[in-house]
């Protein structure tokens, strides 16, 4: 079969599907699936090498959003802004991991839609903040937590700021998105006010934010019956 | 003069250096040449990186992956304040501690809106080109000071704290970092082109139902292959959006577009490829499953791309 399309380089998302489904280590996925691209494209080793070479450094401005703020973080958490932080919620009567998480959502989005994405974060507010302070809301509720109710509020935390993150700022007409939309749809030809992609975004955003907050008023019920089942597992 | 993201290089190569250095000296690290070793080339490529050779940077990232791959990237017994500690200095600082930890996001605001336009002696005050992280970079730092000033530390003390951060995440900081690199070279290799290819040959696009379908979900497909809604947006836009759902249907580019890209953020919630959104986080609030995130965003992720089909379906020839 001709076909004017090369189809080999496809084999490195083959070695990146692989690796994760055998769940190798993603570090070495990466890095494996690299060679294979590169040896199916034909590229000299040499030539593979400076392009990986050229890309890693032109991409290092990407882990400094998570490694800037951590002494400060650190330092706090040392001296217990974590601790403070559950004191501070646990004093809350109504406050429940899921409420909690749902007004974080609402603050998350909304700020991101105005272009303030960089109020939130997993370094500097999700870890420090938001994830303690979930946990205790459910632990002022519920008593000691298991270990597994644990982590699962905190991986909600996590998710709840990235879908806040995401379905927000791409309603903010300035972002690094839309402007890439419009210069890709120019480049193709048509034409499109900025504006426009922005405005048409707000459907889904509101969408997404029911979907989420529902997925979070579920977590509640869900800690309840987990926390219930421990306690009866325990007491047998 | 102009804060630029490479004085940002330089501070961030110090902190690994230093990481590399605590890491050589503990003994309670059972790996500690090699973990030294893997931040040190880290730290490297942070503080010459741009003055090395590029093959010789691309032979560093595969060095720093196979000593990550082959489990030589470990920490050392990490000593923090006990919780009996932590009790005394709540004690005395209380709600104190939040101010250094609004202080970074505020500060990082102020400087990406109120000081954007701001001029030095006829130059930006804040390297344009990289607006927010420059502002984070500030914001970090004014953090660090406010926080040792509070907590009568010293920034070495903040160092400490980061390497034990950085120690729990191990090698999952630079994963993201190295995916970046793996999405550059796809699309140098023409990886997009050849999924293009493949979903416009072989998938029929006869009713708009189906074109719509196709566009929502390849972009998350060839989202959750690429890590990056941004690498798949040409492509799908390109393939099926522009000539099939503008073209054939009449759809509204803008909510093509919108929607659009709102199908590959679906992609972007669940994958591992997105490793700065799903799998540092994991790292981060140390939880033993690495995709307890995706797990968490999927009962989520998957309702809003129904969404957005139907979304698309109904709203694109408004």
């Amino acid at each position: 079969m001709q076909s004017a399309v090369n189809l080999w380089p496809l084999l490195g998302v083959a070695v990146v599907v692989a690796g994760f489904l055998l769940r190798a280590n993603p570090v070495l996925v990466a890095v494996a699936a690299c060679g294979v691209t590169g040896v199916a494209a034909a590229m000299p080793v040499m030539v593979l090498l400076e392009s990986l070479g050229t890309a890693f450094v032109k991409t290092r401005n990407l882990p400094l959003i998570l490694l800037l703020p951590l002494a400060a973080i650190g330092l706090l958490e040392r001296f217990g802004l974590r601790d403070q932080a559950q004191s501070v919620i646990a004093k809350v009567r109504s406050a429940t991991a899921g409420r909690l998480l749902i007004v974080y959502l609402f603050a998350r989005e909304s700020t991101a839609a105005l272009g303030l994405t960089s109020l939130g974060g997993h370094p500097t507010m999700v870890r420090p903040l938001v994830a303690p302070m979930a946990e205790a809301a459910a632990e002022a509720q519920h008593g000691t937590l298991p270990e597994r109710v644990r982590y699962r509020i905190r991986a909600m935390s996590a998710a709840t700021d990235n879908i806040g993150l995401f379905f927000g700022e791409d309603i903010f007409v300035a972002f690094g998105a839309i402007v890439l939309m419009h210069t890709i749809l120019q480049a193709e030809g048509v034409e499109v006010d900025p504006l426009h992609i922005a405005l048409w975004g707000i459907p889904t955003a509101i969408t997404a934010f029911v979907i989420h907050a529902w997925n979070l008023r579920r977590l509640d019920a869900e800690i309840r019956r987990d926390v219930a089942a421990a306690r009866a597992k325990d007491a047998a | 003069m102009t804060l630029t993201i490479d004085h940002f290089y330089i501070l961030v190569g110090l902190l690994l250096a230093s990481v590399a250095i605590l890491n050589l000296l503990d003994r309670s690290n059972p790996r500690r040449f090699t973990t030294a070793l893997f931040w040190g080339l880290y730290a490297v490529l942070y503080l010459a990186g741009e003055r090395i050779d590029p093959a010789a940077i691309g032979a560093l990232m595969i060095g720093m992956a196979l000593l990550a791959g082959f489990g030589g990237v470990r920490a050392g017994v990490a000593a923090t304040s006990s919780a009996a500690e932590r009790r005394t200095s709540v004690a005395r600082l209380g709600n104190r501690l939040f101010i250094p930890a609004l202080i970074l996001p505020l500060v990082t605001v102020i400087g990406a809106t109120l000081l954007k336009d701001v001029q030095l002696g006829g130059l930006p005050m804040l390297d344009p080109a990289h607006l927010t992280l420059v502002s984070m970079g500030c914001g970090a730092v004014a953090a660090l000071a406010a926080a040792c000033w509070l907590t009568r530390s010293t920034p070495l003390q903040g160092v400490r704290e980061a390497r034990r951060l950085v120690d729990a995440m191990g090698w999952a900081v630079v994963l993201p970092h190295i995916l970046a690199v793996l999405g550059l070279l796809f699309s140098e290799a023409g990886v997009g082109k050849a999924v293009a290819h493949l979903t416009t040959t072989y998938i029929g696009l006869d009713s708009a139902f189906v074109a719509v379908a196709v566009y929502c979900i390849g972009m998350a497909l060839f989202t959750i292959v690429m890590g990056n809604g941004f690498a798949a947006f040409p492509v799908m836009a390109g393939g099926v959006g522009i000539p099939v759902l503008i073209g054939v249907y009449g759809a509204n580019p803008a909510v093509m577009a919108a929607i659009g890209m709102f199908s590959a953020y679906c992609g972007t919630l669940m994958t591992p490829m997105a490793a700065n959104f799903n799998i540092v986080p994991a790292a981060l609030l140390e939880l033993p499953d690495k995709n307890a995130v995706i797990r968490a965003q999927i009962p989520s992720a998957l309702p809003i791309l129904v969404a957005n089909i139907f979304l698309l379906y109904f709203l694109m020839n408004l």
